[in-house]
């Protein structure tokens, strides 16, 4: 094995000499959040991001190729160098800001929502899911009801129809299809205002990629073709 | 995959089926199958080679190597899997990285850590960043079989250590009575000894082994228990073809299937491998073999 480690270290050491240097930017995403990233039946990475990424990506002259990463160790993976950016729906807050980077949004701020199976669901004292280390978990630890954390938003979901939870709090763009197609399920209390809109998510030492993307999400915004993207999808409200 | 899935909204139940089992997501649930049985072969003999490693190198008579080889054994069994391999991965990956980044990039003038962020020239990247995606994946299994063997390793390396130190010391004597060096009583005579001991031990840590293929995810490796709630989520029209409710009961009681069929074949070849084994030896499996064949 120790031989097998050294051999592969030192072919990927030759090779890599000679390779050029220009760069291919590495995009993470979760693939398990519809409409924004989600796994198609031909099995890619589809969705408002997918789409959003790839014109970004032809916009600022860049080879892009997506990386499908579990959300818990997303942020981690970015700062290891394991890929360069993060568009997976990520709310741009502090808290994420201080470790990592954001471009500017490409959601304006949304509403997050309440989902349940009945009405009088008491969403200030009852047992309410979201999932892990999103701002939606963040904001019911301190509203004072009991939160239930999943590790995907699927069983969020599942968890509220099997009665494990009274409801979830997600954004309202995730919910809304579920609640369409769902007879069960409605939406319960009022939104609420979570964030500062979605963003990428870039390594603090990456000013430059920063920047390239910053760029192109402004020409995006100036065209208008962010707006029919994000209509086109369903994701969010427009920009003004 | 057949030539009636065009429109599946319109299919027959058993059509239906047929075109939702065989879309290119469903392959990649196959795939997985295939990618876990394989890492299952290589990761076996690879963790038994570092056991045996580890059992002899903590039976040295040069104390320091024994006491690496305890050190070894005892600090991997006693951290949790998914902390050693949340930790222990990102780790190798960057020592690989830094190696690369001092050989390749000697003129770089800024430091590699700058905060959080862990920051290396492109050509010291492992894989390189503009390699294809299935070098990334080749590179992912790579490091997840090589962080498999270590844990397993040491699980191994102590059921092995436990078993050397079972074969009767009468075994070693006669050995040495016939004029054997240490070198060869333990290849010719302790070595073939002590498999019967420890095969019990092995093949638990093999049962454990089948079943851990889902911490493959930390690394970035699809196994089959990540396709399957993948796929068994709830499918909405307006994302697939073939949209579903919340179908993880199905899925995961095929998971089972697959998990008791492959404890079941394990347990055969186990159980054939004890025999084979037991053979002469002075133990009660021995015993009884040789007055069913008296």
């Amino acid at each position: 094995m120790k031989k097998l480690v050294l051999s592969t270290l030192a072919a990927a050491l030759a090779g890599g000499m000679a390779m050029a240097q220009d760069k291919t930017i590495r995009l993470g995403t979760e693939g398990a959040y519809a409409p924004w990233n989600f796994v198609n039946d031909a099995g890619e990475i589809d969705g408002f991001e997918r789409e959003l990424g790839d014109e970004l990506c032809a916009r600022a002259e860049l080879t892009c190729e997506w990386v499908k990463n579990d959300w818990d160790s997303i942020i981690p993976n970015l700062v290891g160098g394991n890929y360069d950016v993060i568009i997976a729906g990520m709310s741009i807050t502090d808290e994420r800001d201080e470790v990592i980077d954001f471009t500017q949004n490409y959601t304006p701020p949304d509403p997050s929502a309440y989902a349940g199976m009945s009405e009088d669901v008491d969403v200030a004292g009852g047992v309410i899911a979201a999932q892990t280390g999103t701002i939606q978990a963040g904001y019911v630890a301190e509203s004072g009801a009991t939160l239930v954390e999943f590790a995907t938003p699927e069983e969020t979901i599942a968890a509220v129809k099997n009665g494990e939870a009274d409801a979830v709090l997600a954004d309202k763009s995730f919910l809304a299809p579920i609640v369409a197609e769902d007879a069960d399920m409605m939406f319960v209390g009022e939104d609420v205002p979570l964030g500062g809109g979605v963003g990428m998510g870039v390594r603090e030492s990456d000013t430059e990629l920063k920047e390239t993307f910053d760029a192109a999400i402004q020409s995006m915004k100036d065209d208008g073709s962010l707006n029919e993207l994000i209509k086109k999808w369903e994701v969010a409200s427009t920009f003004e | 995959m057949f030539e009636f899935c065009s429109d599946p909204s319109v299919l027959g139940d058993f059509q239906w089926l047929a075109c939702y089992l065989t879309t290119a997501k469903h392959a990649n649930l196959y795939f997985a199958v295939g990618l876990v049985l394989v890492l299952l072969a290589i990761t076996a003999p690879t963790a038994l080679a570092f056991g045996f490693g580890a059992a002899t190198a903590a039976r040295s008579k040069f104390r320091p190597l024994a006491w690496l080889a305890h050190g070894y054994i005892n600090l991997v069994r006693g951290v949790p899997d998914t902390a050693f391999f949340l930790f222990f991965v990102i780790a190798l990956d960057q020592a690989f990285e830094w190696i690369r980044h001092k050989i390749k990039c000697p003129d770089w003038d800024q430091p590699i850590r700058q905060g959080n962020d862990f920051i290396v020239c492109q050509a010291a990247k492992l894989p390189l960043g503009e390699a294809d995606q299935w070098v990334h994946e080749i590179y992912g299994f790579f490091i997840a079989v090589l962080t498999f063997a270590l844990v397993f390793g040491a699980f191994a390396g102590n059921v092995l250590y436990g078993a050397m130190r079972t074969v009767p010391r009468g075994q070693i004597e006669t050995a040495e009575a016939y004029g054997m060096t240490p070198r060869q009583s333990f290849w010719r005579i302790l070595v073939p000894q002590m498999w019967v001991y420890a095969l019990p031990g092995l093949s638990n840590i093999w049962m454990v082994l089948t079943k851990a293929t889902p911490l493959l995810f930390l690394l970035g490796v699809e196994d089959i228990v990540y396709w399957a709630r993948e796929l068994a989520g709830t499918a909405l029209p307006k994302f697939t073809d073939y949209p579903h409710g919340d179908w993880r009961m199905w899925y995961f009681l095929a998971l089972l299937v697959f998990y008791l069929g492959l404890t079941r074949v394990s347990e055969i070849v186990l159980d054939r491998l004890m025999i084979k084994l037991s053979h002469g030896q002075a133990t009660t499996g021995g015993e009884a073999l040789r007055k069913a064949a008296a």
